[in-house]
Formats: structure tokens, C-alpha cells, sequence
């Protein structure tokens, strides 16, 4: 019997390392092996435990706590898994998963991430050896550029041309560099990657360094994964000593040595050239193109950067072939995308599918819908350089250029569902705050025009909005988008031009009437007290902590709202639903 | 010695073994000023005088590269270190009123540490624990789904642990 418990940065915060305790404390002694494994992606079951029995019959529970963890050590002892039967996934929630194609995501949740073997007896390090020895660098470009691969970071640019115009670069130090710097508030697909098949990743990035003629990869990864860095590490420690890494690689001729690198906190650093100047040490500042990486990079030297999913990507290729890449998808994106599904949608994970399927799949199907039956509001993709797409273009289909068209980016795959209690207007500035914050302050137009965009949007959740504004801000955009340097500024304003397209209504509801139709904006609420309904109960005037509450025992109570600060604790206290807020 | 307002307690020395490792090998400033980091737990203004001349850069740039990276710190913290996520998904789901409450509990904002020394505030982008939003993070523990009064309950358990 195999025991596996999901060990990814959610599960534990979930509380799995407590369960896997629980486990090893009932079974250790009795000869069962407990192992862990990565983020199956069904981040709203954690913890999840998967129990397969000898004949091949898997057993996946959901939502484990201690005490459930208690009840399936005994049902592994006693070899009946009746009693546990209410433990274990149901068929709807389980269609999560069978509605995905997972080739990016292939091993995640499946193997024990700290074991080398499994990957190999997965098939790992295949692809490797058969490039190696039976591949040129010129047949690997070319079945990726059959398999249409395009870069997942967000920019969706062609693999293979990156990979060629590195190739081509002349010198005999070049470096291959993985871009695992994921500061997509939203966006945690690479961080599963790397946590759950850190060897996916490296065997993608020696292809890719064999392909470029590389003798060193650099992996550049947010500090804010530090259990990724911990298992790459011990991945790449592995990979060395069954000489899969460093010199000679499989007795070939071929050699490329690994490193990895902690990120220090900085979105900025997610652009290329801000991420070589970050390796190097300094500010990470983006340099101006051309020329680009593929001649100067990394120390000056051609440097070629992809991110995490596009390099898990690339064994698969190998070993099945471009055209079965390409097989799935739309005319200009093929393969598959991993998607961080959020927000306020009922199943939120990561979600692997055919480019060519709609929102509506993803988010209805697979996701099943918006959060206690609320309605669909809009779907932010892209993060802060992406946009909200709204309820009317949810069938859009899935591919880079259709996505685009909305003025949203398929970007690193972000998707953050909002219901109708999410203002639009607090949301272009959520996203505001954060670029202008995460501006470098580099170029002018950036760094002074995202904080002239954040006080206008300010101004506007708070009741100052004036006319004017909304005509403004699209000025500033335009400006911002045609001046900025790199892609940090030039896409800054999509957030707030996607929001006035399709929410100019809410805009304008703030700006002249001073309402927030969401009502979500504090600075424009009100807080009322109907007295039919109230019961005179003294509990909310118990409760606000501004004392702005009066009245007497079983007499209705009023709010004085000069002294409210619109906390909304007296309406979540109130049991006869008498406290409104408009 | 530096002329600024210089705590003379930081004890310099525990620095060396890092320098020695990194301060020949280019590129390495930032992974310098990560271990010393995790040596004070922030960056005494000392220390940053000492990594400029062992890496033979001015006081000035290692400065700037410190302070364009979030991750740095230059005052001491607390005992525990709340990181408290404000990405997109934490947003939707009320991270503010979870900032907010945290805020009127321990009375200190964003970058800031309460009198007893305890707890330290720091907003952070995004933890990538998106689907148990809103998250917050002490120390190494992450706390899920978070509501006020359950971080209220966190918070009443940690100063009791303290007691």
C-alpha cells in the first residue's frame, strides 16, 4: 500500500505536515511508508491524502484534519476502506482534474518531488539522453518550433526563436537562465511546478542549455518560495550525483553546471533584463533593447530566459514530438496553459487545459461557478498588466491573440474570479497601488505617471472623484503605455483602461453620484439601522468602537454617522438583520 | 566607524565567514546582504559600511541596492513577523479588513514593530497561497482563510505564549 500526503506550500499551510505526523505516528511502527508528495492542484481540498491500495485502487481523501488522518491510518491497518468512505473526493469535485490535459503539470501531486527515481520511473531524463545522443541543437529547435511552444511567462513570445537567436549568438560563454521570479499577484502555477516536479524544470533547462550551447543555468527564484528552494536545491543535488548536472553529462561531451539564485523581492525583476541586471547583483533596473539578452545578457554575454511552465514543457515535447504539441490548441496557441484559478470561484486550484477552450469552461466546468451561487462579475487575467474581462465575453476562447483582443493578456496565468460585491474601481486601483509601488523609476513616464493614476483613482474610491477624471486617466494611459521603457509601464494601464471599457457605469456612479454600486468603497457607504426590524438588543451598540451606536434596551437603536467609521461590525453582529449598508 | 546613530552592539565578526565566501565572487552582493540578514535580522547600518568595503563598492550603492529590494529591512523586528499577503486573490477576499484588524489589535502599520518588541507588520505582494486567501504568514507558519476574529484568536495566543 502507498501513502502519499500532499506537501505543497498550501497544503501544509492547510495542514498537512500535522496530518503526515498523524499518519507516521499510527503507521511507521506497522511498516507502512508514508511519503509526501507536490500540490495536485485541488488547493481547495487541502490536505489531501492519497491511499493506493497493492491492486491499484487509489483512495484520494479530501479535506483531511487530524482526526480524519486518525481514521484513515485505521482503515490502512485494517485493509477496509469502508468506514472512510465519506473522507474520500466525490465524483463532482474529481472532475476538476478529469476535465484538464496536464503536460506542464504532468507529475505534480503524482510523485514524491524529493525523489529522483520516481521522476526517472516516470520517464525523467529521457528526453535529456535522447537529445544528447541522438539530437543536434538545430533538430531540438526545430521540434520546437513544430510544437508552437511559446513562452508562458506572459508574452507568449516563440521558444524556439529565443532559442535559435541564442544559438546563433556568437562567444563561447552563454548562459541559460530560468525566470521563476512569478510576482503575478495571483499567479502560482510555477511556484507548484518547481515545489512539486523540480526535476521537470531542470530537465527542460539542460535542453534548452544544450540546445543554446550554455555551460551554466541560472534559476532566479522569488524569496518568497522558500520551499521551492529547498526541494530545487536538493534536485539539483541529485541530478549531480547520478550525473544528469555538471561535467560530462551521461559520459557525453556535454556540460552545464546549475545554481540558484533567491530573488529578493521586486516584480520589476520579473522583465528580463531587470532580472540579468538583479543576477548581477545591482538594482534591478531594465536595460534597453536591443540589444537583447541573446547577444548581451547575463554578464554581457548571450543569455537565453524562458519561465518555469515553458521549460516543464519542453521534455514532453521530446519525448512525444512537437506535432503532439501542436495537435491541441487554437491556430495561434498551441499546447496547453496552466492556470491559477482564484478569487471568489467555488474550486479554486491550478487548472492545465488545451489552449481553445472558453472562460466560461474554465470558470463553470471546472471551477463550478462563482462562490454561494453569487454572480459572475468579471475575471481579472493577467495581473497588473492584465485586465477584467466581464460576464459578456465569457466565451471567449482561449489563445493569446483572442485574450488580447479583450484588452486583457493571457499573461502567466493568473485568473481571479470577482463577484458582484468587488468594486472595479477599487480593483484598478488594488492594481495602481501595486505598479506604482513596484515602479523601478527608471523611466519618467512610469514612475510619475502610475502614482498620478494612483491618486486619481484614490480620490475617486474616496468620494473626491471630479468630471474629468475618467477622460484623464485615459489621457495617462495612452501617455503611459507609449512611454513607458519595458513592459512593467506599458502595460500598467490595462487594468484601469479595461475597467472603464467595460465598468465605465461603476466610474461614473462614484465620480457623480458618490456611490459605490459594489458597495465596497468605505468612504462611500452608509450604515443604517431599519427600526422595524430592530429588536433594541444593545449587542451593536455593545459592539462599535467609536460608541457612535445609541438607543435603550428593546427600543430601536440609531447610528450617528458623523462618528462612524463604517467598520461593519454592527451589521455582522446583528441577528435580526436590521443593519443595511448603502 | 559610521557617523550615524550606530548601535555598537552588532557584533561585526559573524559577518566574516560570509564575506570570505562571496565578497570575490561578482554578482554576489545581494546573496551577501541576504546572509546578513538572516544573521541580525536586519541590515545594521554597520554592517552595510563593512559589506562596502569588503566588495569594494561605496556605502552608497550597496545602500541603493538594498533599498530597492523589498525583502531588506534596516530596523530590528519583532519576535514574531507577521507577513500579511495583499495579492489580487487576498484582495477579493478582504485582505483590508484583515490589515485593519490587525493594525487596531497590535497598533502598528505596515513596516513597523510594536513597543514590546513582539510582533512586526509587513504587507507583502503575494504569497502564492492564493486559495486560501487571505493568508498571512509568521514566521514560517502560514495562516489560512483568515477572518478577524480568527486572527485576533492567533494573536491572543502568541502574546500568551509570551506571558
Amino acid at each position: 500500500m502507498k501513502i502519499m500526503v500532499g506537501q505543497g506550500s498550501c497544503g501544509i499551510a492547510a495542514g498537512a505536515s500535522k496530518v503526515m505526523t498523524v499518519l507516521q505516528n499510527n503507521l511507521s511502527d506497522k511498516g507502512f511508508d508514508i511519503s509526501i508528495t507536490g500540490c495536485i492542484g485541488m488547493c481547495w481540498l487541502e490536505p489531501i491524502v492519497d491511499v493506493t491500495e497493492d491492486n491499484g485502487k487509489l483512495h484520494r481523501f479530501v479535506k483531511v484534519g487530524e482526526n480524519e488522518a486518525k481514521c484513515i491510518a485505521d482503515a490502512v491497518i485494517s485493509g477496509n476502506f469502508e468506514s472512510t468512505l465519506s473522507l474520500e473526493i466525490t465524483d463532482e469535485d474529481n472532475s476538476f482534474l478529469t476535465q484538464q490535459t496536464r503536460i506542464a503539470l504532468r507529475n505534480c501531486g503524482i510523485i514524491n518531488p524529493e525523489s529522483i527515481d520516481e521522476y526517472i520511473s516516470c520517464g525523467g531524463y529521457s528526453a535529456l539522453k535522447k537529445v544528447i545522443f541522438s539530437m543536434s541543437q538545430d533538430d531540438v529547435i526545430e521540434e520546437v518550433k513544430v510544437s508552437g511552444l511559446a513562452g508562458r511567462g506572459g508574452a507568449g513570445f516563440p521558444t524556439w526563436f529565443k532559442w535559435n537567436a541564442a544559438k546563433q549568438s556568437q562567444g563561447d560563454e552563454k548562459y541559460l537562465i530560468c525566470n521563476a521570479d512569478e510576482g503575478d499577484p495571483g499567479a502560482f502555477m510555477d511556484r507548484a511546478v518547481i515545489e512539486s516536479d523540480p526535476h521537470s524544470l531542470i530537465e527542460g533547462m539542460l535542453i534548452g542549455a544544450y540546445t543554446i550551447g550554455a555551460k551554466e543555468a541560472v534559476v532566479y527564484v522569488r524569496a518568497e518560495y522558500p520551499l521551492a528552494i529547498v526541494r530545487l536545491k536538493k534536485a539539483i543535488e541529485q541530478a549531480k550525483a547520478l550525473g544528469f548536472v555538471g561535467k560530462n553529462i551521461m559520459g557525453s561531451t556535454f556540460s552545464c553546471d546549475f545554481r540558484i539564485k533567491a530573488g529578493a523581492g521586486a516584480f520589476v525583476c520579473g522583465e528580463e533584463t531587470a532580472l540579468i541586471e538583479s543576477l548581477e547583483g545591482s538594482r534591478g533596473m531594465p536595460r534597453l533593447k536591443p540589444p537583447f539578452p541573446a547577444q548581451e545578457g547575463y554578464w554581457h554575454k548571450p543569455s537565453n530566459i524562458n519561465n518555469v511552465e515553458t521549460f516543464a514543457n519542453v521534455a514532453w515535447i521530446i519525448e512525444n514530438g512537437g506535432k503532439a504539441f501542436s495537435a491541441m490548441g487554437t491556430e495561434d496557441s498551441k499546447g496547453t496553459k496552466v492556470f491559477a484559478l482564484t478569487g471568489k470561484v467555488k474550486r479554486g486550484g491550478l487548472v492545465e487545459i488545451p489552449m481553445g477552450k472558453t472562460l466560461r469552461e474554465v470558470i463553470f466546468d471546472i471551477g463550478g461557478g462563482i462562490k454561494n451561487d453569487k454572480q459572475f462579475k468579471a475575471v481579472q487575467m493577467g495581473g497588473p498588466s492584465g485586465g477584467c474581462i466581464p460576464a459578456e465575453l465569457l466565451d471567449t476562447v482561449i489563445d493569446y491573440k483572442k485574450l488580447s483582443a479583450t484588452g486583457a493578456i493571457m499573461g502567466s496565468g493568473g485568473m481571479v474570479v470577482m463577484d458582484e460585491s468587488t468594486c472595479m474601481v477599487g480593483m484598478a486601483k488594488f492594481f495602481l497601488d501595486f505598479t506604482a509601488k513596484e515602479s523601478c523609476g527608471k523611466c519618467v513616464h512610469c514612475r510619475i505617471g502610475t502614482k498620478r493614476m494612483q491618486e486619481i483613482l484614490t480620490r475617486i474610491v474616496e468620494g473626491n472623484g471630479r468630471s474629468g477624471d475618467i477622460e484623464l486617466l485615459e489621457e495617462l494611459c495612452g501617455a503611459i503605455k507609449d512611454g513607458a521603457l519595458c513592459g512593467l509601464g506599458q502595460t500598467a494601464p490595462n487594468p484601469v483602461l479595461t475597467t472603464i471599457k467595460y465598468f465605465r457605469n461603476e466610474y461614473e456612479a462614484h465620480i457623480n453620484d458618490k456611490k459605490c454600486p459594489a458597495k465596497e468603497c468605505t468612504s462611500l457607504l452608509t450604515y443604517e439601522i431599519d427600526s422595524s426590524k430592530c429588536v433594541g438588543c444593545t449587542l451593536c451598540a455593545k459592539k462599535c468602537p467609536v460608541s457612535a451606536i445609541s438607543g435603550t434596551l428593546k427600543s430601536p437603536h440609531v447610528i450617528d454617522a458623523d462618528k462612524c467609521i463604517k467598520c461593519g461590525q454592527c451589521m455582522s453582529i446583528c441577528k435580526t438583520k436590521a443593519i443595511s449598508k448603502n | 566607524m559610521c557617523q550615524c546613530s550606530c548601535n555598537n552592539n552588532i557584533n561585526l565578526e559573524l559577518l566574516n565567514p560570509v564575506l570570505e565566501h562571496y565578497a570575490s565572487v561578482k554578482g554576489s552582493l545581494i546573496t551577501i546582504l541576504q546572509q546578513a540578514q538572516e544573521i541580525y535580522g536586519y541590515l545594521p547600518t554597520e554592517a552595510i559600511y563593512k559589506v562596502a568595503e569588503a566588495t569594494g563598492n561605496t556605502p552608497a550603492k550597496v545602500m541603493g541596492v538594498a533599498t530597492f529590494y523589498t525583502q531588506f529591512r534596516f530596523k530590528p523586528i519583532g519576535k514574531y513577523l507577521i507577513l500579511l499577503c495583499k495579492g489580487t486573490a487576498c484582495h477579493v477576499n478582504g485582505s483590508e479588513t484583515i490589515a485593519q484588524t490587525i493594525k487596531e489589535l497590535l497598533g502598528i502599520d505596515d513596516g513597523e514593530t510594536t513597543d514590546d518588541g513582539l510582533f512586526s507588520l509587513s504587507f507583502v505582494a503575494c504569497l502564492g497561497c492564493c486559495s486560501l486567501s487571505p493568508v498571512m504568514m509568521i514566521n514560517d507558519e502560514t495562516y489560512g482563510s483568515l477572518t478577524p476574529e480568527k486572527v485576533k484568536k492567533i494573536i491572543s495566543e502568541l502574546k500568551n505564549n509570551n506571558n
